[in-house]
């Protein structure tokens, strides 16, 4: 990837657009300047990633469905979110009347501020990342740990039964799923024995052959890949997961108060989370922005990047599609009793990888126990157990 | 560093007086994980990131949460009546300054605190692992066991109920 | 297996993602102002007022008995009586609405106003596009916009115009078999009478014209109408 050749040129033209524009300051500042670039790119290019995603995501739904999805702003509808951007900032902007005032301000701004934050870690294409730290991966979760918070502020400021039911279900949920979530890291953290993006992406991008070295291509990888997406849906909120913003039950969940721009930045900062997460799963599972074939890295790193988070965003969208939403119970119990206890399985296989050295043997027996657990885990989970009497434990 | 130092010291404060001071219980909540976050933030600028981002992680995302629900449970969650501050703010200073006093103590006592111009130590996230799974595995194994303990009680607690007398 | 009937929804929606682009007869949507489904025969919207003939005036069945306007439930209907008469399409003098309107904003489309008038005057019209930026003048339909021809009345509901017409030729013709008969009554009378007297005479030829009269322009109406 070093060289002055053509595709490297281009790989790194990011990277020689910053230093140029940071040439013009004085020294002491250039630092400075190349960071704020990086955070204007962020700024634009994942908010612009949000208006594509969100006609992407109702074009797929309605193809889905069997119907057409948006098509009558601008050719095939392609200026729909335009249209939907100018009806959400001239919308008024109502605060119920017991509202906590700035408890109710605040939510929004902090909720979209933390997730803007995780993306200062997320390595986009190679050395480009806003901060290469050493506790990168930590970073990330506690960003998006410090969202919940304004989750439920939202919904508790609000005054309203359905805002406060919401960021109940979204707290509970996102808790429960944070655990799977972090274990599933700390797989790869294992295989890697750092904390740092940079240098996970950097242990996936050799290759055998013409086959890259992607966590994901491994046992204890593929299974830690499937819980993390699960985990990430929950985390997100995205269908079958919705049950926070369950329209059927609670309206909107904790936002329901919430209208006008303040309503798009929740909007937003879920579209945002989505991508900040679909871009955590690429780099710790597939290889982040390392080509999908040897013969493919003359292609720009950070295209391959941008186009993996593009599978996971229309993954997303084939569930939202596809999936009904799940009861709380069941949410519940498939946290706790299917994803988290199949991860610490995996965590523990992890290790007899680590420790069974080479070869062909480590790969039978680290799949053979996964599959194994599978099986059994998903055997006993799935059977129906009757409904118990109805009781009202917490009514009186 | 000393500007920074300040600001974050007045943030962190101010969170806690906050917590300490305010009547409605989930503003306190909220005052407490700015605290926190304040806290989390001096640790930053102290280059100890891991410890940072743990705090945050865990005191923000976790505490503050788990704090906030319990209020929301057992619905102390109540429009406050009267003043905006709490009524036993007075007890709340005295039981703070007496933690405060205690932690100082503490602090003044312990050897390793005493102002050293030597190099700042660089704990790395590898070096804080190292010393975890290594030097200190002993008190974490206890301390992995103890909350064991505590989180199977907990649901043996909460299922006393189900198949009880009710 | 667990995630077994995961994977078999994806698929289902998958084929469903990719069909839509093959094939067109999957999109169920109607493009509704470029491309609209027949309405049902029976489809009703709004009542319009039915005329004979070519000029909508003269031709209006209606009859302003104002019927019509005391059983509409939503007393959307506001009728004005004519002081004159004049000829009906059966050429029969009738008074006529110097002012027809109905409130469409108002009506509930519940057909009542069609039931009752007793000279199938007024139908449900199919017509639904409505929308105007004046809530009040654009929806308050006068007769000239109410008024609609019975072609019209044909092009929309063939089955029941058909039925109205022959009912109405059926009609039309026994009450011209009546006026015949009372014509030749009349004309019986009048040769009794005129071979009573002789003087009356004069009266009979100028009688016998007014009783065919009224037959003469039934056939070509309600032949038009059945057409
Ligand atoms: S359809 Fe019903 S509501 Fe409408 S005008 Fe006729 S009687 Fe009135
Ligand atoms: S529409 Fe029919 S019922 Fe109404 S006034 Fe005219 S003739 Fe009478």
């Amino acid at each position: 990837m070093s060289g002055t050749n053509l595709p490297a040129t281009v790989d790194q033209i990011f990277i020689t657009f910053t230093h140029w524009v940071a040439h013009f300051f004085p020294s002491a500042f250039q630092p400075i300047v190349a960071d704020v670039l990086g955070v204007i790119g962020i700024i634009s290019v994942f908010p612009g990633l949000f208006a594509i995603t969100v006609l992407l995501e109702r074009k797929g739904l309605g193809r889905m469905q069997n119907r057409y999805g948006p098509n009558r702003v601008g050719p095939w509808g392609l200026f729909q979110p335009v249209a939907d951007g100018i009806k959400a900032l001239t919308k008024e902007d109502v605060v119920p009347f017991h509202a906590d005032n700035v408890v109710h301000f605040l939510a929004p701004l902090i909720l979209l501020t933390a997730v803007f934050m995780g993306f200062a870690v997320l390595p986009v294409g190679h050395h480009m990342e806003l901060m290469n730290m050493d506790a990168g991966l930590l970073f990330f979760f506690a960003m998006g740990a410090s969202s919940e918070l304004s989750v439920f502020m939202a919904g508790w400021s609000s005054r309203n039964k359905y805002s406060l039911l919401g960021a109940m279900r979204a707290v509970a949920q996102m808790i429960s799923y944070e655990v799977p979530l972090l274990l599933t890291s700390v797989i790869v953290v294992m295989l890697t024995g750092s904390l740092s993006l940079p240098r996970i992406v950097e242990a996936q991008a050799g290759y055998s052959g013409i086959l890259p070295h992607w966590y994901v291509f491994t046992p204890m990888g593929f299974a830690a890949f499937i819980m993390f997406g699960i985990a990430a849906t929950a985390e997100t909120n995205r269908s079958p997961f919705d049950l926070p913003e369950g329209e059927s039950e609670i309206i909107a969940g904790y936002f329901t108060e919430y209208s006008g721009f303040k309503f798009a930045m929740f909007f937003i900062a879920e579209y945002l989370a989505m991508f900040s997460i679909s871009g955590i799963a690429t780099t710790l599972f597939l290889g982040g922005w390392a080509a999908p074939f040897s013969f493919l890295t003359v292609v720009p790193s950070w295209f391959w990047f941008f186009a993996k988070v593009m599978c996971f965003i229309f993954v997303f969208i084939w569930m939202r599609g596809t999936l009904p939403r799940l009861r709380q119970d069941q949410l519940m119990n498939f946290a706790w009793k299917f994803v988290l206890p199949f991860t610490l399985v995996d965590l523990v296989v992890t290790g007899i990888w680590r420790f069974m050295g080479e070869g062909i043997l480590r790969w039978i027996v680290c799949s053979l126990i996964l599959i194994a657990t599978y099986l059994i885990m998903g055997r006993t989970g799935m059977v129906r157990k009757p409904f118990a009497p109805r009781s009202y434990r917490y009514a009186e | 560093m000393s500007p920074v130092f300040y600001i974050l010291s007045i943030v962190t404060i101010a969170g806690g007086l906050a917590a300490v001071l305010l009547k409605n219980l989930v503003h306190c909540a909220l005052a407490v994980s700015v605290a926190f976050a304040g806290l989390a933030l001096l640790f930053l600028s102290l280059d100890a990131q891991f410890v940072g981002f743990a705090q945050i992680l865990v005191y923000v995302g976790a505490v503050a949460i788990l704090v906030v629900f319990a209020i929301l449970l057992t619905r102390g969650s109540d429009q406050p009546r009267e003043s905006f501050f709490s009524r036993t703010w007075g007890i709340g200073l005295v039981v703070a300054a007496a933690v405060f006093a205690v932690l100082g103590w503490a602090v003044l006592q312990s050897s390793s605190a005493l102002p050293r111009e030597s190099a700042v130590p660089v704990a790395s996230v590898h070096d804080i692992g190292v010393a975890l799974v290594g030097r200190y595995v002993l008190p974490l194994e206890i301390v992995a066991l103890l909350l064991t303990a505590a989180t199977v009680g907990a649901v043996i607690v909460a299922m006393h109920e189900k198949d009880g007398t009710r | 297996m667990l995630g077994e009937g995961i994977i078999k929804g994806m698929l289902e929606t998958a084929r469903n993602f990719a069909g839509s682009y093959v094939s067109k007869e999957r999109l169920i949507t109607v493009q509704y102002p470029e491309e609209r489904e027949a309405l049902p025969e029976n489809a009703r919207v709004f009542p319009f007022l039915v005329y004979d003939g070519p000029e909508w005036l003269p031709g209006l069945r209606c009859v302003a008995c104002q019927i019509c306007e005391k059983e509409c439930p939503p007393k959307c209907i506001y009728i004005d009586k004519s002081a004159d008469k004049k000829p009906d399409a059966a050429g029969k003098p009738q008074n006529y609405p110097t002012r027809f309107d109905i409130d469409v904003s108002v009506c509930m489309s519940c057909q009542i106003c069609v039931e009752v008038c007793p000279f199938d005057a007024i139908k449900m019209d199919k017509q639904f596009e409505y929308s105007t930026d004046d809530r009040f003048g654009g929806l308050l339909l006068d007769r000239e916009k109410l008024a609609k021809s019975n072609e019209y009345y044909h092009q929309i509901h063939p089955v029941e115009a058909n039925e109205v017409d022959t009912r109405l030729a059926e009609e039309r013709a026994a009450a011209a078999a009546k006026a015949k008969a009372a014509a030749e009554a009349a004309a019986a009378k009048a040769a009794a009478a005129k071979a009573a007297a002789e003087k009356a005479a004069a009266e009979t030829p100028a009688a016998a014209p007014a009783a065919e009269k009224p037959a003469a322009p039934k056939p070509p109406t309600s032949g038009g109408g059945g057409a």
